[in-house]
């Protein structure tokens, strides 16, 4: 079972501590591609929070079968299966939620956070653990590249939920700066991205300081990237 | 695992190389049991699809045959301004033609291309046209697709239901600004323009073409 620290040190450590995409810096590929709205950035923070909490379960099942010099490719083969078992059972079964998510379903095979989550936590903590871990490091990626998509957009474009008519055909984007915004495409082109990305990361660092300081403890070190993309 | 064995070099290589096996075996498995379990509803909800379109242009009522099952394979088409092959559907009522279902192309939309899709009745009566696709200026050009039409009584596509070469000239089949009879806003001209005159070529081809597409492949 899981105690009440247990269950908070992992939903501290996936929702800021160690969030994927500004602590780790993991999963930049899918982050560059669909953060150029808030919606799209959500919807595929959704879609990997299923496949996480999926593969850290079965991976934290399996970990005392899985001989430890070819876990990298059997951790694959299982994200691997269950992202496909995922496309089929969503365009089968959820096909209006498919046809709204089923775009994402397939990018998360370049999001490396699955194997990274599966390689650093599943493989070695029991499986309720590792599902929540992977639902938590989920909502981090959610919050953040919710964030990061509304920042991209709004100073891009001047509008906020622009895609949103593709989740709820009902609704249109809000145009938040005046129609006369000329529009600033940096923050639409990757390289936008990566600026607002470091933004948000030394924004992190400053908090951390912060509150570091405030405790009278150390900051602590920069973590390193881990040199995937 | 229970008692811990010394494995030898090759032993450990096979022993691995087997778990590995297994482990492929079981996920192959599992990966074939769920497409051949979702594979039925996967491919209803794509005849869904596709059926929610044709009845679109086409009221189910008209006809009693399996129309997705009943197919023309239709070369590149220059008259319909498709480059690639289509599927042209035909309707059936007790065996006798009622209408072809097909993709048509407005090539001189006023950023590119619009899909369309339309039927023409036996008796070369427009059944509806509608657009699948298209890059249209939002809130100017877009109101050819029926989503974004202001207009929600009666659409401006709706117009050419019912339309045909007997009872339409060619000089009427034009929008209002070039002398014809199809009405449009004001301020989006080219859109609407094109789209009429893909509906007219689209018309006139099915009009000179509806005898080969039913005859041929056989009626089903």
């Amino acid at each position: 079972m899981i105690t009440r620290d247990e269950f908070n040190t992992i939903a501290a450590n996936g929702i800021w501590k160690q969030n994927t995409s500004i602590a780790q810096i993991l999963g930049l590929c899918p982050l560059l591609a669909t953060t150029t709205n808030a919606v799209n950035g959500i919807m595929l923070s959704l879609a990997t929070i299923i496949v996480m909490a999926m593969s850290n379960f079965a991976v934290a099942s399996l970990r005392n079968l899985i001989p430890h010099e070819i876990r990298i490719p059997v951790f694959i083969l299982i994200v691997a299966a269950l992202v496909t078992v995922v496309d089929l059972l969503f365009n089968a079964n959820l096909h209006e939620l498919y046809l709204v998510l089923g775009i994402f379903i397939p990018l998360i095979v370049t999001n490396c956070i699955v194997l990274a989550r599966v390689e650093a936590f599943a493989a070695k903590n029991p499986p309720l653990q590792s599902t929540f871990d992977g639902v938590f490091m989920g909502v981090g990626m959610l919050w953040t590249l919710g964030l990061l998509g509304a920042m991209r957009e709004l100073l891009g474009n001047g509008t906020v939920l622009g895609g949103i008519d593709m989740v709820f055909p009902s609704l249109q984007p809000i145009q938040l700066l005046p129609e006369s915004y000329p529009g600033f495409l940096l923050a639409l082109l990757p390289p936008g991205a990566f600026i607002l990305l470091g933004c948000m990361i030394a924004w992190k660092n400053w908090m951390d300081a912060k509150a570091a300081e405030r405790a009278r403890l150390k900051p602590p070190a920069p973590v390193a990237s881990a040199g995937c993309h | 695992m229970s008692a811990v064995k010394e494995f030898t070099a090759p032993g450990m290589a096979v022993r691995t190389a087997a778990i590995l096996f297994i482990f492929v075996i079981i996920f192959t498995g599992l990966l074939s049991a769920a497409y051949l379990w979702t594979k039925p509803a996967i491919e209803a909800s794509a005849t869904e699809e596709k059926m929610k379109l044709v009845d679109e242009v086409l009221p189910r009522n008209e006809y009693d045959n399996d129309l997705l099952n009943d197919t023309f394979a239709l070369e590149p088409t220059p008259e319909l301004g498709l480059s690639e092959a289509t599927t042209v559907y035909r309707a059936r009522k007790a065996g006798q033609p009622v209408a072809l279902v097909f993709e048509a192309v407005a090539p001189d939309g006023y950023a590119g291309k619009i899909r369309l899709i339309m039927s023409v009745r036996a008796n070369g009566e427009v059944g509806g046209v509608r657009v699948t696709q298209h890059k249209e200026t939002p809130g100017l050009g877009d109101y050819v697709e029926v989503k974004k039409d202001k207009n929600k009584a009666r659409p401006w596509i709706t117009q050419f239901t019912g339309m045909s070469l007997a009872q339409v000239t060619d000089k009427d089949w034009k929008v209002r600004k070039d002398g014809g009879k199809i009405d449009y806003y004001a301020g989006a001209t080219v859109t609407p323009r094109a789209v009429t005159k893909a509906t007219l070529k689209a018309a006139r081809w099915a009009e000179a073409n509806r005898d080969r597409l039913f005859a041929e492949g056989g009626a089903k």
